[in-house]
């Protein structure tokens, strides 16, 4: 390899921040100050600093929160320390929403435009931004702030929702939902009153978690047992309430016993794949290769999701011991968290119960005394929801373009760096807990044969109460939507999108629908992350469709024709089709369209190729839409 | 005092005739390519398997000489019992399997990812895809009069080749031939994402400020016409292109001792391009500038 660079030189700010997370270099070949006595007679640098390519993506994160923009001299100064080839870097710079490669002004509002918060007012809200703040992604505010559309923050639950970054030395974050005040969101953007607006970066998230969390204390809780009872910021509370008891349990039952558990709780993916996790956890403890890698996938980004962020930010110890548990029965011995780049919450919590963990010895290299190894490391993503996919995680951890990769090879056997790999949901982890403490027996015995235990469902939209509720598998939709307070308002319910943007929507009918992996299936619908967001007889469907297409667009990593094209054209036709201007006629643009999904199901290398039409198409088969009878037929 | 001679004396040769290391014997699978038995290598790809049964699967993104990154999907094949397509150039084959090339819902991706291609890129020089898309008749016009492309200025920033990017179909081979694959210069990957991705130098600067070397082995590789030799693009600007006028001949490379082959391409008495096999065992292709670009002062004298 041979690298050309330009000349471009670091600010101070963006050295420093460069330096504050690899450390100074220590030759002018990284980029140091050039010595030519020293520097002149030898080279260094190359292999050394090309291991290191994990992290570019942390890199450009300092350097984006440093000065809110990933700079040419920035971006040269990170190629040079790490040896990576600048078009490379440039590559995987551009491919994140949250990184921006033009300047930027330090302080951005990503205003949620998404399925839940345009329920709650979000064009409402933009428009307002367009007319007093100034176009999306112009500069205001004397050019220090601006505003970007975007999609789910995951904050579907206080509807609607902004994320706020300042970028500093002192790099600000918070989400802002609901955004119940406007006009002071307007305010600090346009003219602020200082710099940053502080009183914006006040965080939403535990003053009203009954809000969010309505079933909060209940007992028989398994899941959300911690949420807003235990302090998620004391490892102390942690113990008090039961913590850590698993963790010894297990390395008394030893790595094998616990994966035979693991097997009899028939605890399957809560990712939305519903793949058995002992059987995983199996494949990976008998892989022949090491270092064997866990990653806990906290991407959360399918819009309609918040899921995980909660369970994050009100009981993170709870998956910091899940892992390890995991960890320890895998024998992997280290562990990621790829969290998604818009929790800055979870972020917070996380990191420091890993902290706290890790100073009582909880986690490193003697856990519990017990004589294995076992650390987390946080891995920030950057605003792409394909990096939710697992191997599309792997490649952004790596610090390559968050494309996914072909499978087969399966992540048990070639996954993160090349290693046999377990990758979970978080909510897949937070059952673990409970599976050691009390048997998989135990475990199997709640929600019904084919889907065991509880699950978390993510109620959004036209409900009375929106937000996070845990229920055991064959719960009804029905019975799920009256623990929600029913349709807010007391409309008629008339469509529940069930599985987020990658899902399907169902009619009234489904009211009776038993929430389980089987009986969705059977009814050509999905459970999917969980997502149960509701439309009353008011809600504008084909406004719906157009938002899960443009998702789809946006989100598409661009690798392979079916997806990359296939996306934009979807959203083209459902523009025509909802000006009523369909090419051709009606009957052949419907039909375009059908053959058109079918590739992209058939024919795309990821899920998000595959279920990118799939909502739009169960719309289109059960409601008369688009002046069309509702084609019927149920999805393939 | 007996005479030792200074100088060194070489050791006897061997009588043995080097030989290449013993071929690894792999075991054979069987496998059913529509229905006809068909005997591959463990290891083997479906395209071998398909090829070894007498079927011509299309192909794009896939080359003999690089990585397969299986991303155009017009090689999509039907594998039973699967959910979704395969890609052939790049699934293993696999004992048992029963695989079907033709197949309606092959014949419908195949048809839909051209459809796609030709509404939004400009395949007027990428030789084949007019064929292809008769043969599954594809007909973009489907999607409007005004489906997005990729339609943009040509690049012209430098004498040796030029970028059409509107002619890209982003099929890898380029960034694969320029990375690991071949050239180690790593000077274009892609940038961006989705519909907006595209093949690119860092900031987008102009060749001549990238770490290209001009060796052109990405234009070797590219099935589209998007990146082009100068001279090529000059006179098919000018209407004077025209390949059926040309002679291809085989002959070495003068500048230096590895001896690449080149392939001279000569129109109407002048070279207009040089190539090299993909089939050549030392140069699979690849070429350095030289090679590729240095034949001009062939032609100096005679002009003068
Ligand atoms: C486009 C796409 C996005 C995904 N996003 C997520 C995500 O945000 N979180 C997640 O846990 N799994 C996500 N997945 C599923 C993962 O690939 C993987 O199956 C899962 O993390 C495995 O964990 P589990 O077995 O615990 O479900 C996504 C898959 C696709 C195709
Ligand atoms: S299906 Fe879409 S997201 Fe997945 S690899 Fe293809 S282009 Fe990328
Ligand atoms: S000419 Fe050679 S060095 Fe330049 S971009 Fe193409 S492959 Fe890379
Ligand atoms: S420029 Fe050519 S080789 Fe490169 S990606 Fe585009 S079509 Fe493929
Ligand atoms: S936060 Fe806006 S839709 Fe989820
Ligand atoms: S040739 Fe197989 S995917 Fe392109």
């Amino acid at each position: 390899m041979d690298l050309r660079f330009h000349g471009n030189r670091p600010s101070a700010e963006e050295r420093a921040a460069i330096d504050a997370l690899l450390g100074a270099p220590a030759t002018g070949w990284q980029g140091g100050e050039r010595d030519a006595a020293r520097d002149g007679r030898h080279a260094e640098g190359g292999l050394a600093a090309a291991e290191r390519r994990d992290l570019l993506l942390p890199c450009l994160h300092a350097l984006q929160d440093r000065v809110g923009w990933v700079s040419r001299g920035g971006l040269e100064y990170v190629c040079r320390r790490l040896s990576v080839p600048p078009a490379e870097a440039w590559g995987v710079a551009t491919f994140y929403h949250l990184l921006a490669t033009e300047p930027r002004p330090p302080v951005v509002a990503h205003v949620c435009d998404d399925l839940a918060c345009r329920l709650a007012g979000a064009e409402r809200l933009c428009a307002r931004l367009e007319r007093e703040v100034g176009p999306a992604g112009a500069p205001a505010g004397e050019g220090n702030a601006t505003w970007l559309r975007s999609p789910c923050l995951g904050a579907c639950d206080r509807a609607p929702a902004a994320l706020l970054f300042a970028a500093g030395e002192a790099p600000r974050s918070a989400v802002v939902a609901p955004v119940a005040d406007e006009a002071a969101l307007v305010d600090a953007l346009a003219r602020p009153a200082h710099f940053p607006p502080h009183e914006l970066f006040t965080e939403h998230g535990s003053a009203d978690l009954r809000r969010s969390v309505p079933q909060l204390g209940e007992p028989g809780l398994l899941l959300l047992a911690r949420v807003g009872t235990v302090d998620p910021t004391s490892l102390e509370a942690y113990r008090a309430s039961g913590g850590y008891r698993a963790l010894a349990r297990a390395v008394e039952l030893g790595p094998e016993r616990l994966i035979e558990e693991k097997i009899a709780s028939k605890l399957v993916g809560r990712g939305g794949a519903a793949f058995p996790t002992g059987r995983k956890w199996q494949a990976v403890a008998r892989a022949r290769v090491t270092p064997r890698y866990l990653v806990c996938n906290a991407d959360e980004s399918e819009p309609g999701t918040f899921k995980d962020r909660i369970l994050l930010e009100h009981d993170p110890f709870g998956i910091v011991e899940a892992m390890t548990i995991a960890g320890y029965a895998c024998g992997c011995e280290r562990g990621f968290v790829y969290l998604r780049g818009e929790y800055p919450l979870a972020l917070e919590r996380l990191g420091e119960a890993i902290a706290q963990a890790r100073a009582a010895g909880l986690l490193g290299d003697d856990v519990l005394g017990a004589g294995f190894r076992f650390d987390i490391e946080i891995r920030r993503g950057a605003g792409a929801y394909i990096c939710g996919e697992e191997t599309a995680l792997f490649n952004s951890i790596e610090g390559y373009r968050g494309e996914p990769r072909s499978k087969p090879p399966f992540p048990v056997e070639v996954g993160l760096f090349g290693k046999p790999t377990v990758v979970n949901n978080v909510e897949t982890l937070a059952n673990v807990p409970f599976i050691v403490a009390n048997g998989g027996a135990s475990y199997a015995a709640k929600g019904t044969a084919g889907s065991t235990g509880h699950k978390l469902f993510c109620v959004s939209g036209r409900v009375a109460r929106p937000g996070l509720y845990e229920v055991p598998f064959g719960t009804t939709l029905g019975e799920l939507l009256l623990l929600a307070g029913g349709v807010a308002g007391g409309r008629d319910l008339a469509a529940v999108l069930l599985g987020g943007a990658a899902g399907s929507f169902v009619g009234p009918e489904a009211l009776t629908l038993p929430l389980t992996f089987e009986d969705t299936r059977a009814a050509g619908t999905t459970l999917g992350s969980g997502v149960v967001l509701v439309y009353d007889d008011l809600a504008d469907l084909p406004d719906a469709l157009s938002r899960i297409a443009s998702f789809f667009r946006h989100e598409s990593c661009g690798q392979c024709v079916p997806c990359r094209v296939g996306a934009v054209r979807q959203e083209e036709m459902l523009a025509r089709l909802a000006a009523g201007r369909p090419e051709g006629s009606l009957a052949a643009e419907l039909e375009t369209y059908r053959e058109l999904a079918q590739a992209m199901r058939d024919a795309s290398i990821c899920g998000l190729g595959q279920t990118a039409s799939a909502a739009i198409e169960s719309a289109l088969a059960r409601f008369p839409l688009f002046g069309a009878p509702a084609a019927g037929g149920e999805r393939p | 005092m007996t005479e030792t001679p200074i100088w060194f004396t070489p050791p006897p040769r061997s009588p043995r005739l080097p030989e290449a290391p013993p071929r690894e014997v792999r075991e054979r699978i069987a496998l059913e390519i529509d229905g006809e038995r068909v005997e591959v290598e463990q290891g083997a790809t479906l395209l071998d398997a398909c090829r070894a049964a007498g079927r011509e699967i299309p192909t794009l993104c896939y080359l003999e000489t690089l990585t397969p990154v299986n991303v155009c999907r017009i090689c999509v094949v039907e594998v039973e019992g699967a959910r979704v397509l395969a890609p052939a150039c790049s699934r293993k084959a696999e004992a048992g399997m029963k695989v079907a090339t033709e197949s309606p819902r092959v014949a419908t991706s195949r048809k839909l990812v051209l459809e796609l291609l030709a509404s939004s890129v400009d395949l007027s020089t990428a030789p084949g895809l007019a064929e292809l898309m008769a043969r599954y008749g594809a007909r973009p016009e489907r999607f409007g009069a005004n489906a997005a492309s990729v339609a943009q200025p040509v690049k012209v920033d430098n004498d040796l080749y030029v970028r059409d990017y509107g002619k890209c179909v982003l099929c890898y081979k380029c960034v694969e031939a320029c990375g690991v694959d071949a050239q180690n210069t790593f000077a274009i990957a892609v940038a961006g994402r989705g519909f907006d991705a595209g093949i690119s130098t860092e900031h987008d600067v102009p060749l001549p400020d990238s770490a290209c070397v001009y060796c052109g082995n990405c234009i070797a590789v590219c099935p589209t016409g998007a990146l082009m030799p100068k001279p090529e693009h000059d006179l098919r600007a000018v209407g004077r292109w025209d390949e059926a006028r040309q002679t291809r001949t085989d002959t070495i490379c003068a500048y230096c001792g590895v001896g690449c082959t080149v392939t001279l391409h000569v129109q109407d008495g002048a070279i207009v391009k040089a190539t090299s096999p993909f089939e050549n065992q030392v140069t699979r292709g690849n070429l350095c500038v030289k090679g590729r670009f240095g034949f001009e002062f062939v032609q100096l004298g005679r002009r003068r």
